[in-house]
């Protein structure tokens, strides 16, 4: 069934969409990420102008994050102080990001940089948690049930100012880090259509040492806000919002994510995040031989002047 | 030098042979009056026919030949070229096209090239690359550029060159049928059809196609363009709901 979409202007394949929602949302599931790094690329693959697919995996983010927030606030694993820290952090960000995705539109690098931050990003993370997990498991392995997982505090960031105690992840630290944290990923959250979690899941456990036990409902607790903010920027600065496309993708991405919970509860969490590692990897190099090798067409058109 | 004199010259007679009498007329018509692109529009095929009035027998011995243009509403556009920098690819050189029609057909009954000449085509803008104007924007390959766009919107079913799709019935009866993607942009599409004589121009016959969004996709766009606030609020709203809706009856369907 074809469906026309209003912002898009293209028409696309209805089920493509549930599908496309679905499949990302049982990895979003499995995982406790947005799934943005995933589903933006498949959207500009199958026609979507990027622009629109930024701003709408944005509003659809928002929206399957809503139904996690509300599972993990049930369970209390939300460390709400520490996700107001990152929120502020992430809404100067967002803000910021939509302005440089603005100006990257005009000069036509848009592309270019989004790309490279994904393979950036999605390369160094990918492989730190692979080597990371594979660690665990040859520790988990040896040392039989008896290994506990390390907390790894770094020496410097314990004399930076600014302390606060975070109850509910047992932390006594410095603001500076999470507030760096979450403006990094407000800025990738309005540059790359992505809720950042696969950059502060793993930002929150190694760098500020956060329990893996609240690192997924916090995360999606900022990451709610901050796209949410993002969407009403892109919205009324690029009217790049296509509610049709939100709503489709979103139907199949909670269905999907409801799968894909169920999954990640019988799993493992080091075979979890090896398995996340290789995802992250995968994607990656796809996008890095995009880079490398000489594309089939040379040329490209953007837009030039207005709507 | 001769070549020039001789095409303005054959273009001199063409006007005064067809001023005097208007001997032939295009008459014609459309199978849409309008475009609507509703929620499942999926593309949309026009059927253009027509007839050759004549009040006099056909003059001369050259043949009669129709060509059918579709324009699209014309925006500017960027057109980007790729080069390896420090092994990667990176878009390098850009160049600005004036303005060209975001869709654009012709059809023709025999090849376009026999149907009109160069001159005819420049006055009227019937072959592709002539319906888009780039002014040299200093790039020294600015036709390069001009190629690509042609290229990449003919590729994407954009810009269609369909030779001998004019049929003739009964000598002075004509139609085709023209393609319009899915991906169509809303404003006037300019129709136009003109009839040929040894490539010059007889007789012109225009008339636009509005194409409109209606239903919900005209009430999303023009509240996202309009009150773009409350839009976005509205899409995050609804997006929100339907993701918690989508979630309780999944719920319910689990047990």
């Amino acid at each position: 069934m074809q469906i026309y979409l209003p912002i898009a202007e293209v028409s696309v394949n209805a089920f493509l969409l549930l599908g496309l929602g679905g499949l990302v949302g049982i990895l979003s599931g499995m995982f406790g990420v947005g799934g943005g790094f995933l589903m933006t690329p498949l959207l500009f693959f199958i026609g979507i102008p990027p622009a629109v697919a930024v701003a709408t995996e944005a509003n659809q983010i928002v929206a399957s994050s809503f139904s996690g927030v509300l599972a993990h606030l049930k369970r209390k694993t939300v460390d709400l102080r520490m996700g107001v820290v990152l929120l502020i952090g992430g809404l100067i960000g967002a803000a910021a990001g939509v302005q440089v995705f603005a100006f990257l539109t005009a000069i036509g690098q848009v592309d270019l940089l989004v790309r490279l931050c994904y393979v950036v990003f999605l390369g160094v993370i990918g492989a730190l948690m692979f080597v990371e997990s594979l660690r665990a498991i040859r520790r988990a392995r040896a040392a039989g049930d008896a290994a506990l997982p390390q907390r790894r505090t770094r020496g410097w960031m314990q004399k930076l100012p600014f302390k606060m105690r975070f109850r509910t992840s047992g932390l006594y630290i410095s603001v500076i880090p999470p507030l760096i944290v979450g403006l990094f990923v407000g800025v990738l959250a309005a540059i790359m259509g992505v809720g950042g979690g696969f950059i502060m899941v793993p930002a929150m456990i190694y760098l500020l040492g956060m329990p893996t036990k609240v690192v997924v409902g916090t995360s999606l607790f900022q990451i709610i806000f901050v796209t949410g903010f993002a969407t009403l920027m892109h919205a009324t600065t690029n009217y790049t919002v296509d509610m049709v496309l939100a709503v489709l993708l979103l139907v199949g991405g909670v269905v999907g994510a409801q799968i894909g919970t169920r999954i990640g509860l019988k799993m493992k969490a080091e075979q979890l995040r090896i398995l996340l590692a290789i995802m992250v990897l995968a994607v990656c190099g796809r996008l890095a031989l995009d880079l490398l090798l000489e594309p089939a067409e040379l040329y490209s058109i953007g837009t030039g002047g207005g709507h | 030098m001769i070549r020039f004199l001789s095409v303005v010259l054959l273009g001199l007679i063409g006007v005064s042979m067809s001023a005097p009498a208007q001997a032939e007329e295009v008459v014609a018509g459309l199978s849409q009056e309008a475009i609507s692109i509703t929620t499942n529009f999926d593309g949309s095929e026009i059927l253009i026919f027509g007839a050759v009035r004549r009040e006099a027998p056909p003059p001369g011995t050259d043949p009669m030949q129709v060509i059918i243009t579709v324009e699209g509403p014309s925006h500017s556009v960027t057109v980007r070229r790729k080069d390896r920098r420090f092994g990667i690819w990176v878009n390098t050189d850009a160049s600005e096209v004036d303005s060209a029609p975001t869709f654009y057909a012709v059809s023709t009954t025999g090849t376009l090239r026999g149907a009109l000449t160069q001159t005819e085509d420049l006055r009227h803008r019937v072959s592709i690359p002539r319906a888009i104007r780039a002014v040299s924007t200093g790039v020294s390959d600015q036709e390069a550029f001009n190629e690509a766009l042609i290229r990449i919107r003919t590729e994407a079913d954009l810009y269609q060159l369909n030779e001998e799709a004019v049929r003739f019935r009964e000598e002075t009866l004509f139609d085709t049928q023209i393609r319009l993607p899915a991906n169509l942009v809303e404003g006037d599409y300019m129709t136009r059809i003109f009839l040929t004589r040894g490539g010059e121009v007889i007789d012109v016959f225009e008339q636009a196609i509005p194409v409109r969004k209606v239903g919900l996709e005209r009430f999303i766009y023009t509240l996202a363009h309009e009150r773009p606030l409350m839009y976005g609020i509205l899409s995050l709203t609804i997006a929100i709901i339907a993701g918690w809706l989508a979630a309780a009856v999944f719920r319910y369907v689990r047990g």
